[in-house]
């Protein structure tokens, strides 16, 4: 009998084309995700070295990091990101590769157009230029950020030189209480082991929890899985998976479809296996989260104080010292009920149906306090028909928000859409970091119900006081 | 790729755990189709005040570091968003290694891949670093590739660790994908086996 493995170590095995003692190991690369900002370099290198890229057919490309969301015409985007639209366009063209542009029906956030469409699969090995790319592991896909160098390398060779990572499980266990989503679960995790907990490892997300939650749902909690610094966070497949798959455009279809699912079925973790570090959180004792700091790891209970100034050791400290000063908050002091500016509800972590219907359960028939600004950016555009065809876009208009094209747009503010110094935003993305949503701009991140809640009552807001 | 053999250089102190990409290089920065000038973004927020001016306190502003090649970070240095511009802006900059005590998966790949060597050093060493940093800003330190060989002001030696491979890449400054398009074979035939199964 052969040793029981987990699914990375089934992922891993499967894709290895060459291993050899003094250099990592290949790995083969069944889908590589492209888009705009951190593929041009790679291009160039490939025209230097007079490569082609080897499989056009297993690269999709896309825009979201620089394009304007007020319209779909990119005439608003300033002359750098043009030029750089540009490129992508030329680059796809020249090297035979499928491109969601603009005027593309399918066009979104490359993490979220993947699943929607279908080629994001459980079982294939994903990479792109994006640190996000960890989301597409909810599909029980082996799926992680690269370089820009290693996007070359994947262009022209379709591998990639990997070491092995360690193993992970992140047990969620129990039922999620009301008004508690995916998006508190993984702000939970990262919380409780760091920013830098996961590093070396992979992820694997199991427990009842996980099992109950949707693939959206099941996107957010991977999505952040490199918020714990993490190389990917993966959950097994299972029926959840493959109603979701089922009928998306490049899922498999017919006969084909029947014999991936019985492959599918094989990829769970076998019973025995064994993983190299493990927590458990038990969800049912959770509230919803927000941060306080400038990473993701500075989260607490909406109804907890913001953390003393001695906690944890010297650098910690300091670290700790360093954040309230840039967010203008004072340790010891409770965050809910702070004043907030802008409330953002977009981005790869939340921005697909699930969290835009979650937002519009609150936002229904309510107004945005007096001087929000709310945005809400559907993360592809056939999320954003879906949700005009639900009304969701006159809900969030006639609450006096702002509603959007698709793109990442303030979550790393490249594309106009960003913070005035010194504001205040609750969002929904995925990173706090100094000025990550415009130079000295504060993000408090959350749940869309929390998002939605700080944006009517103008504050950091308990969303179950409103549900 | 540059090679990597050996340096001398004083050591710029960046005493913060958690130093993220974002920091390194604001996304505002990310639009260019290449990679030069974006030592221009380095550290952009922390290197300057709110109306622009050079902030007189930040280590890279101070003429004793103009010219300094190794950086010496907190904890996790590199984490958060996978951008490659941020080993570049560090080496447009003139860094060629960095000091920490660990360093987030991504960047430390990306770092290696541009002749930017990420020594990784036990907490110990780390603190007497940050202490003769403060003591003699001008003392230099020696890194020596080849023997994997730190020497430090004070004549003591501290070893660190890195793979062959990495190693020899830098060592010889060569480029990791031809490792791969040597593999052309393999890779094909590993193609044409997943097509009978």
């Amino acid at each position: 009998m052969t040793n029981p493995k987990t699914l990375y170590e089934k992922l891993w095995e499967s894709h290895i084309v060459a291993e050899s003692d003094d250099a990592p190991s290949i790995l083969y690369i069944d889908l590589h995700l492209v888009h705009e900002v951190t593929s041009p370099q790679a291009f160039s290198g490939l025209r230097e070295k007079g490569l082609k890229v080897r499989c056009p057919e297993r690269t999709i490309a896309t825009m979201d990091h620089s394009t304007p969301t007020i319209s779909l015409s990119l005439d608003s985007a300033d002359d750098m990101a043009i030029a750089q639209l540009e490129q992508i366009t030329k680059n796809c063209a020249d090297f035979g590769i499928t491109l969601y542009d603009a005027e593309s029906d399918g066009r979104g956030i490359v993490h979220v157009i993947g699943p929607e469409q279908g080629f994001t699969q459980p079982g294939k090995t994903i990479v792109c230029g994006d640190s996000h790319t960890s989301t597409h592991g909810a599909f029980g896909a082996l799926a992680f950020g690269i370089g820009t160098s290693e996007v070359e390398h994947v262009l022209a060779s379709q591998s990639l030189l990997q070491t092995k990572s360690k193993t992970y499980e992140v047990k969620f266990e129990g039922e999620l209480p009301f008004g508690v989503t995916a998006k508190d679960m993984i702000l939970a995790l990262i919380a409780k082991i760091g920013i830098g907990g996961g590093t070396g490892h992979v992820f694997e997300f199991t427990g009842d929890a996980i099992k109950a939650l949707d693939m959206d749902g099941r996107m957010t909690v991977c999505n952040m899985a490199i918020e714990a610094g993490a190389r990917a966070g993966m959950i097994a497949p299972d029926e959840t998976t493959f109603a979701y798959l089922k009928g998306r455009p490049h899922a498999p279809k017919g006969d084909a479809w029947d014999a991936a699912v019985a492959n599918w079925r094989q990829l769970p973790s076998d019973e025995g296996a064994v993983y190299d570090k493990s927590v458990t959180i038990d969800v049912s004792a959770l509230t919803p989260m927000v941060t306080y700091g400038t990473n993701p790891e500075m989260g607490i209970p909406i109804n907890e104080r913001i953390p003393s100034l001695n906690t944890g050791d010297a650098a910690e400290q300091s670290a700790l010292s360093k954040a309230l000063k840039y967010m203008d908050l004072s340790a010891d002091e409770p965050l809910k009920g702070h004043p907030v500016d802008v409330v953002f509800i977009g981005s790869c972590t939340n921005s697909r149906m699930s969290d835009l219907r979650a937002a519009a359960s609150i936002l229904k028939g309510r107004k945005v306090a007096d001087g929000m600004r709310l945005l809400v950016v559907p993360g592809s555009e056939t999320i954003r028909h879906q949700a005009e065809a639900e009304g969701i876009d006159k809900i969030v208009r006639d609450a006096g928000g702002e509603w959007r094209f698709a793109g990442c747009s303030m979550c790393l503010a490249m594309n106009g859409d960003e913070l005035e110094p010194g504001q205040y935003a609750v969002s929904t993305s995925n990173r706090n970091f100094e000025g990550r949503q415009g130079k000295g701009g504060r993000t408090i991140l959350a749940s869309p119900l929390t998002a939605a809640a700080s944006a009517i009552t103008g504050k950091v807001t308990d969303p179950r006081e409103l549900m | 790729m540059k090679s990597f053999t050996k340096i001398t250089s004083k050591i710029i102190p960046l005493p913060h755990i958690d130093v993220d990409t974002d920091q390194i290089i604001p996304a505002r920065y990310l639009k260019v189709i290449n990679k030069d000038g974006l030592a221009e973004g380095l550290f952009d927020s922390w290197r300057r005040l709110p109306d622009g001016s050079p902030n007189p306190d930040f280590p890279l502003n101070q003429d004793e570091y103009q010219g300094a090649q190794i950086l010496l970070a907190g904890d996790n240095f590199g984490c958060g968003s996978s951008r490659e511009h941020a080993p570049w802006a560090l080496t447009g900059w003139g860094i060629r290694a960095i000091i920490s005590t660990s360093f987030a998966d991504i960047f430390r790949n990306n770092a290696l891949k541009n002749g930017l060597l990420p020594i990784v050093v036990s907490e110990s060493t780390q603190t007497s670093l940050f202490d003769l940093t403060e003591e003699s800003p001008s003392a230099t330190t020696d890194i020596d590739l080849a023997s994997q060989t730190l020497s430090l002001p004070d004549g003591s030696s501290v070893s660190f660790e890195i793979d062959s491979f990495s190693k020899t890449c830098l060592l010889e400054g060569i480029d990791q994908l031809g490792y791969l398009l040597k593999h052309d074979e393999q890779i094909a035939a590993f193609e044409e086996s997943r097509l009978k199964v």
